[in-house]
C-alpha cells in the first residue's frame, strides 16, 4: 500500500511544481492529482504543505471540506445518482435505492470487483429531463431502473486497462 | 444523390448529450455517408426546447426545420422521409424552428444566440452582434460604462437580486491600494435544482460570457477574471477552456484586447462539490485555496473581495446580459419588465414537467402561464400540486399562489423568492414531509458550519421532522419545528440556515395534511 503510494508521489510533485505558481493554488492543485491517480494519497499532503508554505492541517481541512475529493482508491469508475428536487420529482428516491441495492453499496463505496464507485450528486443541469445519473464525465437522463442495468452494464463489460 | 451539402445541427449541450446526441451525430454521419448525402453536421447549442432533445435541425432554403426527441432508431425513416429537404412528413417534424411556439413567444435577449451558433465558432458569434457591446465599451470610459448598467435597471440574477450598477460603481470607486488590483468574479456554481440557465449560456454561447466579464473589466479597471465553475458541470468546462483560448488567440481577451491597448485576462477555476461555495464570500475563500467558510459582511466583497482586493462577484446571467446593454444601450433592456423588476428573466421549467427547457420573458409572466402554457403540465400526466420556485431555500407554492406574477417584489409579499428563475413542478404522489425532511438534510450536508443554529438546528431539524412523520407527539413537535426555523432565520449569517425553513415553513403551511400520518391512514386507509 505504502509502497503504491510512494510511487505516486513523483506525480504529486510535478502537478505541484507545475501548478504552484499561481493564486491561490490549493484546489487546482488537488483536482489535478485526483485527475492524475483517482485520489489525493494522504503521502502528498505534506509535499503540498510544505509547497505553498501552509501547515498539513490547514491542507487536510481543505481536503475534507469539500466532497468531491478522496483520500482513498476509488473503483475504475465512478458513478454519481442526483439526489436534488427536480430529480426527486421523477423518481430519484426510487432510482438511489435501486443503485444501492443492485450495486451492493451505500454511497461513497465501492462495489467489490473495485469496478464503481456510487457517489451522491445534488444537480447536473440537466433538471428538465430527471432524473439524471453522472459516469465519470458523461451525464444520463431519464434515468430508470432499466435504464441503469443497462449503463451499469456497458460498464462492466468493458475491457480492463492493463495496469 | 445530391451534391450540396445540407447542414445538420445537433446540439452539444449537457441535456442534448444526456439524451444521446453523440452517438446520433456519429450514426447520423454514417447513414448519410451510407445514402451518399453530402452533409455538415454542426454541434450547436441547445435552443432549451429540452423535451426534445436531441433536437435536430436541418437547414434548408425556407430557414432551420427541427426533428426532435430524435433517437437513432428514427435515423433510417428520416432519411427515407426526406428530412435533409425539410420534408414535414415524418411524425418528429416540429416545422421550422423559429415557429415553434415555445420559442416564438419568448422574449430572448440573453439567450437570442442560443441554439443557433456553434457556441465555439468566433465567426458565428461575430455575425450575430458579438462583441459589439465590447466594441461600445472601448469608445467609452469607466464611469460611462457604469452608468450604462445603472440605466438598464440590471439586477443580480443569481439570487440576492441586488442593482448590478451600484454594485460595479463600488468597485469602480473602491482605492485598489499599493497593487492596484482588482478583479471580476463570475460565479458559475449554479448550485439550485432545477436551475440551468447560466450552463445553457456556457455551453451555447460561452463568448456572451466572456464578453460580458471583458466589459466588467474595463468599466472598473480590473485585468483579472475568474470564473469559478461547479465540477458538476464538465461540458461547460470544456467549452468554456475551448472558447477561452480562441477568443485569447484571436485578440479578444489578453493583453492589447483589439488593439487598445488594455488587457483582461481569464480562467476557469473548478469548484469541488460544495452547495456553499455559491455564496459569494464563501465562494472567493475557495477560490483563495481555503475551506468554503462564509466571510463575515461587511467588508462588501466590492471593497475587500478575492485576495484582499476590491472584486465584482456576479452571475452568469448577470454578467450574460452586459453585452446587450453595452451594445443596445442600458434603456433598450430597461423597456422590459414590471416596477423594478427590470429586463427579463430566463426562466428554468424542470422536474415534473412536459415540456421541460428555458424560457427567456420579461418579468411580470405568471407562474400558471408557465407552468400550462409553455409547460404544458406535468410528465407523468397527473395534476400538479407543489412548485418550488428560486431553488432549495426557496418555498414550494400551492396552486392558489401560482397566479402571482414573477416579478422580486410580488414574490416576496406572498413569502416566496424567485432566486436564480428555477421552477421545479411535483406531481399528487408528493410527500412534502418528506420535502420539507430534505431541505433539512441538504442543509446538513451543505452548512459551511460557522454558525450553530445552521450547522446543529439543520440536524434537529431532521430528527424533528422524523417525529413528526412518524407520529410522535406530534403537536409538540410542530411546534418545535416552528421554533428551531424561526430560531434559524434569526441566528444564521447567511442564507443557508436564514432560509432553508421557508421551504419548510411552506410545506407546514399549505400541505398540512402531509405532516399527519393520522389524516392520511384516515383518508386513504379505506
Ligand atoms: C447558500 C448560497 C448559495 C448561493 N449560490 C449561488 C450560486 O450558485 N450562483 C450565484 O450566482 N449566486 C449564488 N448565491 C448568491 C451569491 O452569494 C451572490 O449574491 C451572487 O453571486 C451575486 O451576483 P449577482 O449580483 O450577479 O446575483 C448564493 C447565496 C447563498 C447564500
Ligand atoms: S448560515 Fe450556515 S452556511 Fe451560512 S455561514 Fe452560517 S453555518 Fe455557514
Ligand atoms: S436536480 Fe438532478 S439534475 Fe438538477
Amino acid at each position: 500500500m505504502t509502497a503504491v503510494n510512494e510511487q505516486m508521489l513523483p506525480v504529486v510533485s510535478e502537478v505541484i511544481s507545475g501548478l504552484q505558481h499561481k493564486p491561490g493554488a490549493l484546489l487546482p492543485i488537488l483536482h489535478e492529482i485526483q485527475n492524475r491517480l483517482g485520489y489525493i494519497p494522504p503521502e502528498s499532503v505534506p509535499l503540498i504543505a510544505e509547497a505553498l508554505n501552509q501547515s498539513r492541517a490547514d491542507i487536510h481541512g481543505v481536503i475534507s471540506f469539500y466532497h468531491q475529493f478522496r483520500t482513498t482508491a476509488p473503483g475504475r469508475h465512478t458513478v454519481e445518482v442526483c439526489r436534488a428536487e427536480a430529480c426527486q420529482s421523477m423518481g430519484a428516491r426510487q432510482l438511489e435505492a435501486y443503485a444501492k441495492a443492485t450495486l451492493g453499496v451505500d454511497y461513497h463505496g465501492t462495489t467489490s470487483d473495485q469496478n464503481i464507485t456510487l457517489e451522491e450528486v445534488y444537480c447536473l443541469g440537466n433538471c428538465a429531463c430527471s432524473p439524471s445519473v453522472r459516469i465519470n464525465d458523461e451525464i444520463v437522463g431519464r434515468v430508470t431502473p432499466e435504464k441503469f442495468d443497462q449503463l451499469i452494464d456497458e460498464l462492466r463489460s468493458q475491457p480492463l486497462e492493463v495496469h | 444523390m445530391s451534391d450540396s451539402v445540407t447542414k445538420i445541427y445537433i446540439p452539444r449541450d449537457t441535456t442534448a448529450l444526456a439524451m444521446g446526441a453523440d452517438r446520433l451525430a456519429r450514426e447520423i454521419a454514417a447513414e448519410a455517408a451510407n445514402r451518399g448525402e453530402t452533409v455538415e453536421i454542426i454541434r450547436n447549442g441547445s435552443r432549451g426546447l429540452f423535451w426534445l432533445e436531441p433536437l435536430v435541425e436541418v437547414d434548408t432554403t425556407a430557414g432551420r426545420v427541427a426533428y426532435g426527441p430524435v433517437e437513432c432508431k428514427d435515423i433510417d425513416s428520416l432519411f427515407d422521409q426526406s428530412f435533409l429537404l425539410g420534408e414535414n412528413t415524418h411524425p418528429l417534424c416540429q416545422g421550422l424552428t423559429e415557429e415553434i411556439p415555445y420559442l416564438k413567444k419568448q422574449q430572448r435577449l440573453t439567450f437570442a444566440r442560443a441554439g443557433l451558433t456553434d457556441p465555439v465558432s468566433l465567426d458565428d458569434y461575430q455575425q450575430l452582434d458579438g462583441f459589439n457591446g465590447l466594441k461600445k465599451a472601448l469608445q467609452i470610459d469607466g464611469q460611462a460604462i457604469v452608468d450604462e448598467v445603472k440605466t438598464s435597471g440590471l439586477r443580480g440574477r443569481g439570487g440576492a437580486a441586488f442593482p448590478t450598477g451600484i454594485k460595479w460603481q463600488t468597485v469602480l470607486n473602491a482605492n485598489p491600494g499599493e497593487t492596484g488590483q482588482k478583479y471580476i468574479v463570475c460565479n458559475a456554481d449554479e448550485g439550485d435544482s432545477g436551475t440551468f440557465a447560466d450552463r445553457m449560456v456556457m455551453e451555447a454561447d460561452p463568448y456572451m460570457l466572456i464578453e460580458g466579464m471583458t466589459i466588467a473589466g474595463l468599466a472598473v479597471g480590473a485585468d483579472q477574471g475568474y470564473i469559478y465553475l461547479r465540477s458538476e458541470y464538465p461540458v461547460a468546462h470544456q467549452i468554456l477552456n475551448e472558447a477561452i483560448a480562441k477568443a485569447e488567440h484571436a485578440g479578444f481577451l489578453g493583453t492589447n484586447i483589439l488593439g487598445s491597448g488594455k488587457t483582461f485576462n481569464l480562467e476557469v477555476r473548478l469548484g469541488a462539490k460544495a452547495y456553499i461555495c455559491g455564496e459569494e464570500t464563501s465562494l472567493l475563500e475557495s477560490l483563495e485555496g481555503k475551506r468554503g467558510m462564509v466571510r463575515a459582511k461587511p467588508p462588501l466583497p466590492a471593497i475587500v473581495g478575492l485576495f484582499g482586493q476590491p472584486t465584482i462577484v456576479n452571475n452568469v446571467l448577470s454578467l450574460a446580459a452586459i453585452p446587450y446593454i453595452l451594445s443596445n444601450g442600458g434603456q433598450a433592456y430597461a423597456d422590459y419588465g414590471m416596477g423594478r423588476s427590470l429586463g427579463t428573466l430566463p426562466f428554468q421549467l424542470a422536474g415534473n414537467i412536459k415540456q421541460g427547457g428555458l424560457i427567456e420573458l420579461a418579468f411580470g409572466v405568471t407562474l400558471r402561464e408557465l407552468l400550462e402554457e409553455y409547460g404544458g403540465g406535468t410528465f407523468t400526466g397527473r395534476p400538479m400540486r407543489a412548485v418550488q420556485v428560486g431553488g432549495p431555500l426557496c418555498a414550494y407554492l400551492p396552486e392558489s399562489q401560482w397566479d402571482t406574477p414573477m416579478d422580486y417584489e410580488a414574490f416576496q409579499a406572498i413569502g416566496a423568492g424567485l432566486g436564480h428563475g428555477g421552477i421545479v413542478v411535483f406531481d399528487d404522489t408528493v410527500d412534502m414531509s418528506e420535502q420539507a425532511r430534505f431541505s433539512m438534510e441538504f442543509c446538513v450536508a451543505e452548512s459551511c458550519g460557522k454558525c450553530t443554529p445552521c450547522r446543529i438546528g439543520s440536524t434537529r431539524g431532521v430528527e424533528v421532522i422524523d417525529r413528526i412523520r412518524n407520529n410522535e407527539n406530534r403537536a409538540e413537535n410542530m411546534e418545535l419545528l416552528s421554533d428551531l426555523c424561526e430560531t434559524m432565520i434569526d441566528g444564521s449569517l447567511c442564507a443557508m440556515g436564514g432560509m432553508t425553513p421557508f421551504p419548510v415553513q411552506s410545506a407546514v403551511k399549505y400541505f398540512p395534511d402531509d405532516f399527519d400520518r393520522q389524516t392520511q391512514n384516515s383518508e386513504g386507509g379505506a
